[in-house]
């Protein structure tokens, strides 16, 4: 009995004039476009220099600045205002004000001090990029310090030498980061929320209405559904695995059994929030406005974009009942750190737990009759 | 008797869609279920194939209580709604396919059967066309095919000749007694009162109460009417 | 003169039954309110990119005086709780494999001793990379609690050649990133509301065929089509306001520019998002497709392509030309000018003037489209 719907599904799917091309080309847009557009990676920060010195000092410092690869120097201006209109046009990010006298200051005094302004509407922009100046100007003090004082080194001072090692991503390419997570937001629309459109759509139509009058068992007709789409979810993961290969040169870090495995357990998963959806929606519209909802709240909440460790507690609580927060961290740790079975398996004990609640609640609540 | 219903009711909040209705069809009767548009027709006919749960009363279709096991009753009936429900986007011999393994038929039997069927109905030709190219009324031939292909004991249509042409409507009835002849109950509504003529038996439902139940040939006596209309109209005024 | 208001009143029928239909699917009006203010309230509340409580692993093989002190000192900030000790350095990547540890400290032998005496005492940071933004920062703060461990050293014998910077965050001192979002989410919204719900509404009368029936009214064709665009228009400001209301004394966003000019420029987006509903639903047939067109082609670009979440500056030439074409872009743009910046509504006149453009040309093609199907 079974066969006969799965071979229906694949059918009405393949004849679709629509379908089939969003299905393959959804996978080619997820991986050329989103990994560059969901770029957070702080590069080029323009920057505006307010020099009231200038001195060698103070030139060699905006310089140094300038040749940064986070920095692109935008200009220089005369007096705080000035620059404060290069910001408001857009044309700088940040203002770095050196004030009049620097060079004296830090040959008499030995100290003097700098005042770095950052356009923090980015957020990210602003920390990172006042954090990256922060460190450049450090570093120019340093150079400085050795000049006047050669042997600085080893005056007996004790001096910490600090060492920073990126692990895993460590040319810190943001879009290696994004890759893994959009591939989990593919499969959810995939295999989550196309059921859930086509079971509606034949609510509209009416031709449920001749399924429910015949004995077919609810359990078949609603696996007769979602065998077609988890068919095709396995083929397009494999697809996308291929992509970032051939394109990135992204390639699983962790075992690959272990990959597909946590991607049939969040399909099954994601597929019965799905059919729970359509369960309780009679039109599409209504359909998409939920699916809609839900999606943003749980991409929101998922550590797609910002860290879970960073939420308050409460706001913690609610992603564990996130699917899209286990797959994306499974996902990430196997594709960069080659985490294995032993490593991921509470996400995936958690996930399988996600799957049980929904499809079993979504197989309760279809009704044959009413 | 087939069907057996026994004080049959379904309200949905205060409204009473269907009010405590009696009756019983035999074997192999043509049995025509009448009434106006919201007179309950639909409702009723939707609780007899285990779609729609009764409020209260009983129900036994093809020998099984139609609250309790409306699984088996739906092993035992075919239907044919007045939307037209086959997969408009699969081709005549697929919708054929499938519903007929839905039923549980084997592969090879279907095959067989399904050109058997097509060459009855003169369909043959198109058996490889989507079903949304058919014109309708080959559709509802086609609807009523599938229905019957997996040899119910009871066929339910739903007002199976709305928006069709006289000729069409003729040549389905033909078919109706084609599988009344093969020993296949056939319980239809309709609103074209020529064709309640055709009925061994109708009903005709108001407001959810069953007035009549007779064959037509006694309700015009009784009503001292020329034909079925008339009866119609002093019963629905 | 009579015929016109009779125009009139009819108009305004027209409009009544729209609402009707929009305020009895209760579900859809939960949603369409329920998306702004659970995203308002999530990302005023919830989400952060803050760096904050990152587990921290140690491997401290001297285990002294002075590495006890930085490792308290470490566990003391708001920004790392040591959570975990090695037993050796090999030990890192298993420890980031399970995925809570986010950075690895690990000292040289003998530190203390060589801090005093052979001036080569280091500590290697190790982080967690695979989010390269969070693992820069989280490196950047480890090494600020370091230097301020060091600068205690130091106390006595000050270092020569010291630049102490000030660092002042605009328009945004207390680094909250729920101002980012709000323009973009107002973007978000209207094109759900006027763009999708539109198009939806207008081709749902086309499939069941009722578009015929107001069709052949006496009422101009025209006057049938804004009649279903005016509630949209109406819900679509009132969403407007409870985001500005919800924004302000929710999240405490200041509204730093004018009022009056932030009304302006929303109503003209508004205006565009509406022309784009009109538009697809010229174009398709289907209520699916009409899902799908404004699904894919509006809402989606909204998220990804118009600097809501991602800056559009951080993208590659092509996506950036790309998003200049999205009116959602110059939407945000506009508005986190207005809103955040507060700069004189001469800052936004290009925004302004593109927006005006775009909807001049979209209502444009989408009329002459409904002129051609009439005729």
């Amino acid at each position: 009995m079974l066969r006969y719907l799965i071979e229906k599904e694949f059918k009405q799917t393949f004849r679709n004039a629509f379908i089939p091309k969003m299905i393959l080309a959804f996978p080619f847009m997820v991986l050329l476009v989103f990994p560059w557009a969901t770029n957070q990676e702080i590069k080029n920060i323009n920057v505006t220099v307010i020099d009231r010195d200038h001195s060698a000092w103070s030139k060699r410092l905006s310089e140094k600045i300038g040749a940064s690869t986070y920095f692109n120097l935008a200009g220089y201006a005369d007096s705080n205002d000035e620059g404060m209109i290069t910001v408001e046009d857009g044309k700088a990010d940040m203002l770095l004000d050196i004030p009049p006298d620097f060079e004296k200051n830090l040959v008499n005094r030995g100290e003097t001090s700098i005042m770095i302004s950052a356009n923090a509407v980015n957020i990210m922009k602003g920390g990172l990029g006042s954090g990256y100046m922060n460190a450049i100007v450090q570093d120019f003090a340093g150079e400085i310090r050795a000049e006047i004082i050669p042997a600085s080194g080893k005056t007996g001072l004790p001096l910490i030498q600090v060492i920073p090692q990126g692990r895993f991503n460590v040319f810190l390419d943001y879009k290696v980061f994004m890759i893994p997570a959009l591939i989990v937001i593919l499969m959810t629309l995939l295999c989550g929320f196309l059921p859930a459109l086509n079971i509606v759509s034949e609510k509209e139509i009416g031709t449920i209405e001749q399924i429910n009058v015949t004995p077919v068992r609810k359990f078949s007709f609603i696996l007769g559904k979602l065998i077609p789409y988890w068919v095709i979810g396995l083929f397009v993961f494999t697809l996308t695995l291929g992509l970032s290969a051939l394109i990135y040169g992204l390639v699983p870090q962790g075992n690959l059994l272990t990959i597909y495995l946590s991607v049939l357990v969040y399909i099954t998963t994601v597929s019965g929030l799905g059919l729970l959806i359509s369960n309780y929606s009679s039109t599409m519209q209504q359909a998409m406005f939920v699916i809609f909802f839900f999606l943003i709240i749980f991409i929101l909440i998922s550590g797609l974009f910002t860290p879970i460790s960073s939420m308050p507690h409460w706001a913690q609580v609610f992603t564990y009942f996130n699917p899209l927060r286990y797959f994306i961290e499974i996902m990430r740790m196997t594709f960069l750190k080659g985490s294995g079975f032993m490593d991921i398996w509470r996400q995936l004990a958690a996930l399988a737990a996600c799957a049980f609640v929904l499809d079993g609640w979504a197989l309760i609540s279809y009704r044959k009759s009413h | 008797m087939i069907i057996k219903i026994d004080n049959l009711t379904k309200c949905f909040g205060d409204f009473t869609a269907v009010d405590h209705i009696t009756f019983s069809v035999g074997k192999g009767e043509i049995f025509g279920f009448l009434g106006a548009n919201g007179a309950g027709k639909t409702t009723a006919m939707r609780m007899f194939c285990g779609l729609s749960k009764p409020t209260s009363g009983e129900g036994r279709v093809a020998g099984y209580d139609i609250a309790k096991q409306p699984e088996m009753v739906k092993k035992n009936i075919g239907y044919m709604s007045q939307k037209f429900s086959l997969y408009e986007d699969l081709k005549v011999w697929e919708n054929i396919r499938l519903f007929a393994g839905i039923y549980g038929l084997d592969g090879k039997q279907i095959s067989r059967k399904t050109d058997i069927t097509l060459k009855r109905i003169g369909l043959m030709n198109e058996k490889n066309t989507l079903v949304k190219e058919l014109p309708l009324g080959w559709k509802q031939k086609l609807a009523f095919s599938v229905a019957i292909f997996h040899e119910p004991k009871i066929v339910f249509l739903d007002e199976p000749t709305g928006g069709v042409d006289p000729i069409a409507r003729r040549q389905f009835w033909e078919m109706i007694y084609e599988a009344a002849e093969k020993g296949i109950t056939v319980f239809v509504t309709t609103h074209y009162m020529d064709e309640a003529e055709y009925c061994n038996r109708v009903s005709i439902m108001v407001d959810g109460r069953i007035k009549v139940l007779d064959t037509p040939g006694r309700l015009k006596d009784r009503f001292h009417a020329k034909n079925m209309d008339e009866v119609f109209r002093q019963l629905a005024r | 003169m009579i015929m016109k208001k009779k125009n009139n009143s009819q108009f305004f029928a027209f409009v009544r039954k729209e609402f009707y239909h929009i305020f009895r699917d209760v579900r859809t009006m939960l949603v369409i309110i329920g998306i702004p203010v659970i995203q308002i309230l999530l990302i005023g509340f919830a989400i952060s990119t803050e760096v904050k409580n990152v587990e921290v692993a140690v491997y401290d093989p001297s285990n002294d005086e002075v590495t006890n002190r930085i490792i308290n000192q470490m566990d003391a900030s708001e920004y790392f709780n040591v959570t975990r000790r090695l037993k050796s350095a090999n030990e890192a990547d298993e420890v980031f494999k399970k995925g809570q540890t986010g950075l690895v400290v690990v000292f040289c032998e003998g530190f203390g001793e060589r801090l005093y005496h052979t001036g080569d005492a280091a500590i290697q940071l190790l982080i967690d990379a695979s989010d390269p933004n969070h693992g820069t920062t989280v490196s950047s703060y480890a090494g600020s609690v370091i230097a301020g461990y060091q600068q205690e050293l130091l106390q006595e014998t000050n270092v020569p050649v010291r630049i102490n910077p000030e660092i002042r965050m605009l328009y945004n001192p207390e680094m909250r990133s729920a101002y980012n979002f709000v323009p973009g989410l107002m973007g978000m919204i209207f094109m759900l509301v006027c763009a999708m719900m539109t198009s939806v509404a207008i081709v749902r009368e086309k499939e069941s065929g009722t578009m015929e029936v107001l069709l052949v009214s006496p009422v101009k064709p025209i006057y049938v089509v804004i009649s279903k665009l005016v509630p949209y228009f109406i819900i679509s400001w009132v969403i407007f306001i409870i985001i500005l209301l919800l924004s302000v004394f929710v999240l405490g966003v200041p509204i730093s520019g004018s009022l009056v000019w932030l009304n302006i420029f929303a109503l003209i987006f508004i205006i565009v998002a509406l022309s784009l509903g009109l538009l697809i639903s010229t174009v398709v047939k289907t209520q699916v497709a009409a899902i799908l067109a404004s699904g894919m082609g509006l809402i989606m670009p909204v998220m990804i392509l118009s600097g809501y979440v991602f800056p559009i500056e951080s993208m590659p030439p092509i996506l950036q030309w790309i998003s200049g074409i999205i009116p959602a872009r110059w939407f945000v743009s506009g508005a986190k000018k207005l809103i955040i910046e507060g700069v004189p509504v001469r800052f936004v006149l290009k925004e302004m003037l593109i927006l005006l453009g775009m909807a001049i040309l979209i209502i444009t093609v989408s009329l002459r489209n409904i002129k051609t199907r009439l005729e």
